[in-house]
């Protein structure tokens, strides 16, 4: 043994991670935002009276959720460009990737949160005279919202951690930054150590908040 | 836009070398689920352990891969774990280590949160009737929670597979790894790379068609 | 208030002529023949499972029934289309359901209050989506409904922290709210533990004495006898026996009937 770990590497390599970190926030926040968007239609398809409708939403779900996210990356960094005849960025390409597969696991948190409002809110509704859309927007959704709050949460730690990824199409971003000076310093353990620190301390709240969540929840039900 | 010329067929040519792949992908895969369940299972105990020393490790040990993204784990494993044991490790190796222990955080929660689904109830019930803590936790309280621990036991073994293409980025002949070196040969990124997806989606799809089935058996009975 | 008449005077306000529904091969209604005048009471009693919540809910087209007419104030809703054999077949707009449940409201067996919301804003729901009030004069409208089934002091609070009889009183507000020309009950207190039926039973009772035109599915035979201008037995789908709360009651006509008022050990004149 005897490895001397060296903490002041720690301390000259911060000023690097910083600056992937703001990737990593960047791309967290892009993802997040369209992931989620695009998730509530893909859930509207999912809930849809409509067969084929339904189809198209749960074929969405089952690709973008069964295919691995780095093969997704890869495919719309390597492959998606020959298909459009147009080079991507490789942030482009990351958020393109993770979006959809953060759009695929949050119509099944819409959807099953749409599904777990009783019959009898829609029928509340309905009894006063309101149409099946304002009943939705008004009565269904804020609950929706309400409820599938920790499911939401939890979501977002998964897309943090998942933008670490994009390293391998080489966005800048927390990961490659711990890659690149890792093979630059030939001092992995302090700098790898480090890295997985900073990600513990960007998503730890998240989990936390999320965890919090749950037990008001619980106690109130 | 010129029209692009599909051809599966360059790339199918090196079947062999996906085949070779895919083999890596179930070995990793199926390794470190047997793995993760020996230390999913120990890092439970610590986690509902009595004495507090050890509920504190075993929660440091949860929420540390909980809160971080597996290809940190990786090339921790595999840049900085020989630094520190002073080992030497190939890429299946530490692919291994790597999904194994991240996938033993992961059995772990599914574990407790079965376990603690029971009810103070069975608990009173089966101390009432003069089992100890042991013997409850064995005739009544496990019977019970495996039911529920069928889902996400499912959904967390899926995340391994799609965990394991992660050990390309260790060049080790996954999957993904393999698909990369045909799509260089070939030059055909666009078709190697859809290829890959199916794979995958086929390999998922089929297998949680098959858990789906098995879980409805359980159920009935 | 509502210009309601009295008791059986001019035109029925809703009518439901051979008013049949099935699920599947189910045949749940088979042919009811209502008239309801403005200012009557009507108590509908039956054993469970013979059809008095989907009578109900085929008035105001919670269901939609698979037979026969619903007339609302001369009326006949929706479209009948008749087919070369002669037969008629009705489909229903959801535009043309919706006015109907504007004006026919409802109270349900388990409230079905929206938790998001507080009282008030519960209350105002309707007033301001489906009326198009302004927000200001939707809040003092369902503040005086609030006010008037008692709980004036309860406009801010959410219906998680209210008592079930006080969620049932703010029900009864949101539907009185939308100052609806039929109001319907689904065994308004079914659901309640009995210390809380009173209250609720005494709010309804309130509002007979203003001349609401009102059907109320119900167990509590005593109280349907207080509070019924008129009494449906309903059995298998059909209507056994129909008369004055005093007819059905003192003297049913039918054995089954007789049979059903003394079953119901609680019923007491
Ligand atoms: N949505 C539905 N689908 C299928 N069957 C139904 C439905 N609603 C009611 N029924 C059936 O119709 C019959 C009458 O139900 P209901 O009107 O609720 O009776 P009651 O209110 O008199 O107890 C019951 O057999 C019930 O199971
Ligand atoms: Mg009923």
């Amino acid at each position: 043994m005897g490895y001397q770990f060296d903490f002041s590497m720690v301390i000259k390599i911060l000023p690097v991670l910083w600056r992937g970190v703001i990737v990593t926030v960047e791309l967290t926040i892009a993802c997040l935002a369209v992931g989620l968007i695009l998730g509530f239609f893909v859930a509207l398809l999912r809930v849809s009276p409509a067969a084929p409708l339904r189809f198209v939403g749960r074929a969405f779900v089952e690709i973008f959720r069964n295919i691995p996210a780095l093969i997704q990356l890869i495919w719309f960094f390597y492959a998606f460009p020959i298909v459009i005849g147009a080079q991507l960025s490789p942030f482009v390409a990351a958020v393109l990737g993770i979006s959809l597969n953060t759009a695929a696991f949050s119509a099944e948190i819409y959807r099953s949160g749409i599904q777990s409002i009783e019959r009898g809110q829609w029928e509340g509704a309905m009894a006063i005279g309101m149409s099946r859309a304002a009943t939705f927007r008004r009565v269904v959704l804020p609950q929706v919202f309400r409820r599938m709050l920790p499911a939401f949460t939890n979501r977002a730690v998964e897309v943090a951690k998942v933008t670490s990824l994009a390293s391998v199409l080489s966005v800048h971003e927390l990961m490659y930054q711990g890659r690149v000076l890792s093979s630059t310093f030939y001092r992995p353990l302090e700098i790898l150590t480090t890295v997985g620190l900073v990600y513990l301390v960007m998503i730890y709240p998240m989990t936390w908040a999320s965890a919090a969540m749950e037990r008001r929840m619980r106690r109130r039900a | 836009m010129q029209q692009y010329e599909w051809d599966f067929g360059a790339v199918l040519a090196y079947w062999p070398m996906l085949l070779q792949g895919l083999w890596g992908t179930v070995a990793i895969s199926v390794l470190a689920i047997i793995l993760g369940i020996l230390g999913g299972g120990l890092v439970a105990t610590l986690r509902m352990s009595r004495h507090t020393p050890l509920r504190v490790i075993g929660t440091i040990y949860v929420e540390f891969y909980r809160n971080t993204p597996g290809i940190v784990h990786f090339f921790w494993v595999y840049y900085a774990l020989p630094v520190v044991a002073n080992v030497n490790l190939g890429p299946l190796e530490a692919a291994i280590i790597a999904l194994a222990t991240q996938s033993s955080a992961f059995y772990a929660e599914v574990l407790r949160g079965g376990i603690q689904s029971i009810g103070k109830g069975q608990w009173e019930g089966a101390t009432a009737l003069g089992m100890s803590h042991t013997e409850a936790l064995r005739r009544i309280i496990v019977p019970q929670a495996a039911r529920r621990m069928v889902a996400p036991f499912v959904e967390r073994s899926f995340e391994i597979i799609k965990t394991s293409s992660l050990a390309s980025t260790l060049a080790y002949g996954e999957l993904l790894y393999q698909g990369m070196q045909v799509a260089s040969i070939t030059y055909r990124p666009l078709e190697t790379y859809t290829l890959l997806a199916l794979i995958y989606f086929l390999l998922l799809y089929l297998l949680s068609s098959l858990a789906k089935l098995a879980e409805d058996r359980l159920q009935e009975v | 208030m509502n210009d309601t008449p009295t008791p059986d005077t001019g035109a029925p306000i809703l009518r439901s002529v051979g008013l049949r529904k099935s699920f599947g091969s189910l045949d749940v209604l088979k042919g009811i023949d209502l008239d309801v005048k403005r200012g009557d009471r009507i108590a509908i009693i039956g054993g469970s499972g013979s059809g008095k919540s989907t009578l109900l809910r085929c008035l105001n087209f919670m269901e939609r029934p698979t037979g026969g007419q619903v007339i609302l104030d001369g009326e006949r809703i929706g479209d009948a289309r008749v087919a070369k054999d002669g037969s008629e077949t009705i489909t229903y707009r959801e535009r043309d359901l919706m006015a109907v449940r504007k004006r026919v409201g409802m109270v349900f067996q388990q409230f079905n209050l929206f938790p998001h919301m507080s009282t008030v804003e519960n209350v105002m729901e309707g007033l301001v989506t489906v009326l198009r009030r302004p927000k200001a004069e939707a809040r003092e409208r369902a503040a005086q409904e609030l006010a008037r089934v008692g709980l004036g002091d309860k406009l801010d609070v959410y219906p998680g922290r209210l008592s079930g009889g006080q969620q049932q009183r703010v029900a009864i507000a949101r539907a009185l709210a939308m100052d609806p020309e039929v109001l319907l009950f689904d065994e308004p207190t079914s659901s309640l533990d009995p210390e809380l039926v009173g209250e609720v039973l005494r709010t309804i009772l309130s509002l007979a004495e203003d001349g609401r035109t009102m059907l109320l599915v119900t167990h509590e035979l005593g109280f349907a006898y207080r509070f019924a201008t008129h009494v449906i037995y309903l059995s298998d789908g059909v209507v056994h026996e129909t008369g004055t709360a005093e007819e059905v009651f003192r003297n049913p006509q039918r054995d089954k009937t007789r049979a059903f008022i003394a079953r119901s050990s609680e019923f007491s004149l």
